[in-house]
């Protein structure tokens, strides 16, 4: 094995990696979310647009 | 009026969950992870820079949290459970010739740094320069730490040998279709 070969794979290697994490983090972003982010996002948004009622009922 | 970024922090939150797992190998902590990075993120958002790459800012942001939280926890025993690679879909791999569970088994066993130096440059397409500005770090560190990680994979799995040559069409086709710059 060459100094090359182990500090960069050849292409088809490199392609052959990338191509089994690209598809093992797809399926993990494609999970359905949990309710608890979208139960966030909807908390924060809440305490916002209190805040801005508050201001613009001065 | 104009659109609140904040709307847009919900297509991202899949790609952030999947970086978190990839962090820390752990289901329960990286979503603990995701959430202090929804609240940063939120109620610091006049620090994004509009028209700017939200999903790079949200990495950020989400790595800087895992990292002193990580420094914070130094003493603790880390709890590293697999999470990642059981969160796999156990279908068989047809149209490829690793197992993808197998792949993600290796890959977790990587340092940190090379784990993330992968993720932000195989997966989720960042330039060298882009994924060396997120992990604040030289361009070319970033570049020898992706090297490094696909090189220990291809050794660890046995890509680097003469039976890699064995591709599968999807492969090949790829290979084929992209001619080497130089």
């Amino acid at each position: 094995m060459s100094d090359s070969k182990r500090t960069s794979p050849a292409p088809h290697v490199v392609e052959e990696i990338d191509r089994n994490l690209r598809k093992a983090f797809g399926q993990l972003a494609e999970e359905p979310l949990p309710d608890r982010f979208t139960d966030l996002l909807a908390q924060l948004r809440a305490v916002d647009s209190k805040k801005e009622g508050d201001v613009n009922d001065r | 009026m104009t659109a609140d970024p904040r709307d847009e922090m919900i297509e991202h939150l899949g790609a952030l969950r999947a970086f978190a797992m990839s962090l820390t190998r752990n289901a329960a902590t990286a979503d603990d992870l995701v959430q202090d990075t929804l609240i940063k993120a939120w109620t610091n958002i006049d620090s994004f820079q509009r028209g700017s790459n939200m999903r790079a800012w949200l990495f950020t942001i989400l790595r800087n949290t895992f990292y002193s939280l990580r420094r914070k926890r130094q003493r603790e025993v880390e709890d590293v459970d697999g999470s990642l690679s059981l969160a796999l879909a156990s279908k068989p791999d047809h149209d490829g010739r690793l197992n993808l569970r197998d792949f993600i088994h290796v890959f977790e066993k990587l340092p940190d740094t090379q784990r993330e130096a992968l993720v932000l440059v195989g997966v989720e397409g960042f330039s060298y320069e882009e994924a060396a500005e997120t992990c604040a770090v030289a361009v070319g560190t970033i570049k020898s730490r992706v090297g490094r990680a696909r090189a220990t994979l291809a050794e660890l799995l046995h890509l680097d040998e003469d039976e890699a040559l064995e591709l599968t069409d999807s492969v090949t086709a790829g290979i084929v279709g992209r001619q080497p710059a130089a």
